[in-house]
């Protein structure tokens, strides 16, 4: 597990939540990771990157339906889920959890990252 | 897209990477210039100058890895405002060969084309000839396997 100093206790909030298998600030421009605290076996820059990349076309889907820009989005896997806050900063805020995960928590915290990294 | 390879083992991967990255434009060669395969090029004298650039980036870029003391940059990455340019190396059972990419920012990201990247050379090395071919390169040959190479790559 890495994250870059200063981000990392905005990741450590998203990350004691029981079930958040990782988090990772992730810059949504170039689907790079900037920060991350991962479980082994998660492949960090390949979430950032096909994280990214869905970001982008979900909000440019959500200009075109007028419905303004993205503000969580929850992808639910039959073994875990995906979810996204995206930032001020064009970063994105990103957690990797169990299917069972408390969504309402994890999506508090990710919110208050949100905030905290600007 | 067009894609077209003098050496069709780099067809099939140069194809999926196009396709899983999303890319615009995809060269490979070697780091001398000599051009394996092309994505989505429509002239000829685009190829060969980009295969040229490119060749000559990676030379000067390892000339300075050398003179720092580094091994060799593995990949190097220009953003421009609408576009981004990736160039990388890695090596095949064929030899050292030489990708140079370009992606479209709003339909890509770096982070895919070096996600997809590392994909794009491990289908490379698995499909790539074990050996590379010995060959002397006479000032004679060069211009015919020039015009052949490029008469291939944009099928005349």
């Amino acid at each position: 597990m890495t994250a870059t100093t200063g981000y990392g206790r905005a990741l450590d909030l998203i990350t004691r939540v029981r079930g958040v298998r990782g988090a990772m600030l992730v810059a949504g421009d170039d689907g790079l990771v900037v920060a991350e605290q991962l479980m082994e076996g998660i492949r960090g820059s390949a979430v950032a990157a096909l994280a990214a990349s869905l970001a982008n076309r979900l909000r440019r889907a959500m200009d075109v339906a007028g419905v303004g820009g993205p503000m969580f989005w929850h992808l639910q896997g039959d073994q875990g889920a995906l979810l996204v806050v995206p930032a001020a900063s064009a970063m994105l805020v990103v957690a990797v959890t169990d299917a069972d995960v408390n969504v309402g928590l994890v999506r508090l915290e990710l919110l208050r990252a949100a905030e905290a990294v600007g | 897209m067009t894609a077209r390879a003098v050496e069709s083992w780099t067809l099939e991967p140069m194809n999926v990477f196009v396709h899983e990255a999303q890319v615009r434009l995809v060269l490979l060669m070697t780091p001398a210039g000599q051009v394996l395969a092309q994505s989505g090029f429509s002239r000829a004298v685009d190829v060969m100058s980009a295969a040229a650039l490119g060749a000559a980036i990676m030379a000067s870029t390892a000339e300075i890895a050398k003179q720092l003391r580094q091994p060799p940059f593995a990949a190097l990455n220009h953003q421009g405002e609408r576009h981004g340019i990736f160039l990388g190396g890695f090596t095949t059972g064929r030899g050292p060969v030489v990708a140079l990419v370009v992606y479209d920012l709003d339909v890509s990201s770096l982070g895919l084309v070096q996600l997809f990247f590392e994909q794009f050379a491990e289908e490379l090395r698995a499909a790539s000839p074990k050996a590379p071919v010995p060959k002397q390169v006479l000032a004679a040959d060069f211009e015919r396997e020039l015009t052949d190479s490029l008469n291939t790559l944009f099928g005349r």
